[in-house]
């Protein structure tokens, strides 16, 4: 027992206070990789009964909804090309020269932490798809969370609803700077620290600020839910909804930011 | 462990753990994970109570390390915790034996709840704690579900006459 309580101790200590273990800890979970690949059969099973079971009305439904779809943002992105080169005109006048361009790559989740106060997903792409630690994690809604870990074929993301997670932010409205802080709720993120009389009001959209250079600047993180100002508090009390859909994504887009030198005017 | 008591099948409390670890990952909705058993505890206990010469302290520290990579815990949290819940039912596995199912699922529920403490208390010292006695539901589902581990285990246990 002492010999146990021993080894405990130095695990902890070399794990919490120095970060010491994440080589063993990634060794440890290439080689447990199996037991995900045994826990994700029942999804797989439920995916290739989507896939191979419908109904041949449903198919023609689906087609036609993402035709429409397609056409509305083909559409939408018709002007985007010359609001692009608008943008890099105006940039170039202002002396900012780098723009973002960010390729992704499409990653299934294979599991989902077991423990439900840990909001953490496990992706089937690894250190083998050259996913880094700190990689920034998309869906179709809105920015989803980061890479904490990365094994040999599975990567582990850290959601921005986790109670240990923090995301800078601006309001798209006005750009007011912010810092949206998990809650450890899958619904709810919370925005401390913003005085009571800053311009922030229900339903604005949070988007990532690029501020601390971890997250690439514009992706969607929340909407504003609910702001309480207490006269007696120095700070305001706002609560947002995270615009991806953090507990139903199935497939969800890894970023890879590059500093790219775009031609414009 | 005593490799003298005859290392007949291994496979099988091999095979059992591994299952368990499937059980403790398998994806559930976002509710019933708080309901979910502490299945690598469970059968953990199982063994012990069991085999006692075979299964103890170290099996317990060593799938607990394995825990705490597949939950992404710190390192030691289940350590800690599967190695106390080994110790006490070590402690107790003569009178486990002569218990009732009831008399046995209740103690399951104590040391099962020990287990939620602990981790929590770790959990704690890192800043992820629950805000919530949510956490002690696995204590009452492991134990709703101790019979039909001890079914299944046993029936194992004398189908591969694992001694």
């Amino acid at each position: 027992m002492t010999l146990v309580a021993l080894a405990v101790a130095a695990l902890l200590v070399a794990d919490l206070r120095y970060n010491r273990l994440d080589g063993s800890r990634a060794v440890l979970d290439t080689l447990l990789a199996p037991v995900f690949w045994v826990a994700g059969i029942p999804g797989a099973i439920g995916a290739w009964q989507d896939t191979h079971l419908r109904s041949r009305q449903t198919l023609l439904e689906d087609n036609a909804h993402l035709r429409r779809e397609n056409l509305v943002l083909k559409g939408r992105q018709q002007q985007l090309a010359s609001l692009q080169a608008d943008n890099a005109r105006l940039r170039s006048l202002l002396n900012s020269t780098a723009l973002l361009r960010d390729d992704v790559l499409v990653a299934e989740v294979v599991g989902v932490a077991p423990d439900p106060v840990r909001h953490q997903l496990i992706l089937d792409k690894g250190d083998d798809a050259s996913v880094y630690p700190g990689q920034p994690l998309i869906d179709a809604g809105g920015l989803m969370g980061q890479v904490l870990e990365v094994s040999r074929f599975h990567a582990r993301v850290l959601l921005i609803t986790d109670a240990t997670h923090s995301v800078p932010v601006q309001v798209n409205r006005n750009g007011v700077r912010a810092v949206a802080e998990g809650t450890g709720s899958l619904d709810r993120l919370e925005i401390h620290h913003v005085a009571a009389t800053t311009d922030i009001e229900e339903g604005d959209l949070l988007v990532t600020s690029g501020l601390g250079q971890r997250f690439p600047i514009g992706y969607p993180v929340a909407t504003v839910t609910a702001i309480e100002r207490d006269p007696g508090q120095a700070f305001a009390r706002i609560t947002a909804r995270p615009t991806a859909a953090l507990d139903r994504a199935r497939h969800v887009l890894l970023v890879f930011a590059r500093n790219e030198q775009e031609a414009g005017g | 462990m005593v490799p003298g008591e005859g290392a007949s099948g291994y496979w099988v409390i091999l095979a059992s753990f591994f299952v368990a670890c499937v059980l403790a990952v398998l994806p559930l909705g976002p509710w019933l994970a708080w309901l979910r058993p502490e299945w690598l505890l469970l059968v953990l206990t199982y063994w012990v109570i069991a085999l006692p010469h075979r299964v103890g302290l170290v099996t317990a520290a060593l799938a607990g390390l394995l825990m705490d990579v597949l939950e992404g815990a710190v390192l030691g949290q289940n350590v800690l915790a599967l190695s106390l819940a080994a110790l006490l039912a070590r402690l107790l596995y003569q009178r486990m034996r002569v218990f009732s199912l009831a008399q046995q699922a209740l103690t399951v529920f104590l040391i099962v709840g020990l287990h939620q403490l602990v981790c929590q208390w770790i959990q704690n010292l890192e800043g992820a704690g629950a805000r919530s006695f949510l956490f002690l539901l696995p204590a009452v589902t492991s134990a709703l579900l101790w019979p039909v581990v001890r079914l299944v285990l046993r029936a194992a246990r004398r189908y591969y006459y694992v001694h």
